[in-house]
């Protein structure tokens, strides 16, 4: 069989392969540190059993639709009780239910969003409207040692 | 193989049917699946609307009184921006001419003229800022509380050239620099969307009453039910002549100046 123009279409191919996947072995081998989410705070600590709103897998692939839902159902129909499937209720709210026992978000909520490449400052934006509880920045008694040092 | 035009009918058919019954599984999941109440101390109401009894306002006002205004700015992290047209306000004084123009004329009490009235959204029964607007984010709640989604705001400003009140404000900038303590149970807003009093719609979802109305020691703010005969509104709307702002676009304001 002969192809026409073949040593070209093949060379292309080749090069189509190659670029086409590039972000399997460019990436391959590296190894990524995991995000590692704290969850250690206060009221967690003093929780008996430690459990979120719904299932911990639960949570972590499907806490941005709940939010989501929250956000509808409070905002526009008035309805600020959740009842979780565990019978449980909460009050749908960012700065009221999930910051009291979640008050570390550098710790908990960055790691996670910044592993997934959400690293932006903006992305996702609830926090630029939603206030985040004031936390000790890991480091920054050091920083302040140091000043003092240096003076 | 050998399939006749019944047979791949029939199969079809069968096919069919397996997956619609996955949508009516999924109904079935869903419906027992998640609940959203209301709070069970919450205040309800037909329709919520204010009265501000000007005279007690006045005499508290001698004392440079402004006990609602900095109560609402608390209470919804509402910037303090010095730039004037860039200002963020949901309730604020205002002259009389402003307040109620083409109500005014030269032969009034000096008093009158001077005196500020309490300004803030009416919460129109006939609210132009929810006709105008584009994508709903502000739209009229059961209780007649003309409400806003921050969510769903794309900062298009029609609301404020259609809100006959200037009640609304626009971020033209970041607001967290301009508030010196934030109120760390409110969100605060981000640039680029309106917002405007609520009549603190968190609050009454809890059973408390609007911050201003609590903070106002003469009680000169009167917030209730106006289509309950028996609320403390009707009855003093009821005892007091009371005037409206711009009543003749037929918005149907509901907050009343008792006079």
């Amino acid at each position: 069989m002969k192809i026409y123009d073949g040593k070209y279409i093949l060379v292309g191919l080749l090069v189509f392969g190659v670029l086409a996947t590039f972000p399997i072995w460019f990436d391959h081998g590296k190894v990524v540190a995991p995000a590692n989410p704290s969850l250690n705070t206060p009221v967690i600590d003093a929780m008996m059993s430690k459990h979120c709103i719904l299932p911990k897998a639960q949570m972590i692939t499907e806490h941005m639709k709940l939010l989501n839902v929250w956000r509808t159902e409070v905002v526009r129909y008035g309805k600020r009780v959740y009842v979780a499937p565990s019978g449980k209720k909460y009050e749908m709210s960012l700065e009221t239910e999930c910051f009291r026992c979640h008050s570390n978000k550098a710790q908990f909520c960055d790691r996670c969003h910044n592993f997934a490449g959400l690293d932006k400052a903006t992305d996702p934006y609830c926090f630029s409207c939603h206030v985040v509880p004031s936390e000790k920045k890991p480091g920054a008694g050091k920083v302040a040692m140091v000043h003092k040092e240096s003076k | 193989m050998d399939k006749s035009k019944r047979d791949f009918l029939k199969i079809g058919g069968l096919c069919a049917l397996g997956l619609s019954s996955l949508e009516v599984a999924d109904a079935f999941a869903k419906s027992h699946a998640t609940k959203f109440l209301t709070n069970p101390q919450a205040s309800h109401a037909k329709r919520w609307a204010m009265a501000i009894d000007v005279k007690k306002c006045w005499k508290a006002e001698k004392k440079e009184c402004k006990d609602c205004i900095l109560a609402c700015d608390w209470a919804h992290n509402i910037p303090d921006i010095p730039v004037k047209r860039q200002e963020v306000k949901w309730l604020w004084n205002e002259k009389y001419q402003n307040a109620f123009p083409d109500m005014e004329n030269e032969l009034e009490p000096e008093e009158v003229k001077d005196k500020p009235f309490l300004v803030l959204c009416n919460h129109c029964t006939n609210a132009p800022c929810v006709r105008v607007c584009p994508t709903q984010a502000t739209f009229k709640s059961p209780d007649g509380i003309t409400m806003m989604d921050m969510h769903r705001c794309i900062g298009c400003r029609y609301c404020m050239a259609a809100c006959p009140y200037g009640a609304r404000s626009f971020n033209w900038r970041d607001p967290r620099p301009f508030i010196k303590k934030i109120n760390p149970a409110y969100p605060t807003r981000d640039r680029g969307v309106v917002e405007k009093c609520d009549f603190c719609v968190e609050r009454l979802a809890v059973g408390k009453i609007p911050a201003c109305v609590e903070a106002c020691k003469d009680k000169a703010l009167i917030f209730g039910d106006l289509d309950d005969p028996n609320s403390e509104l009707r009855k003093a709307l009821a005892s007091r002549y009371s005037i409206r702002r711009k009543p003749e676009l037929g918005t149907k304001p509901g907050v009343y100046y008792l006079i």
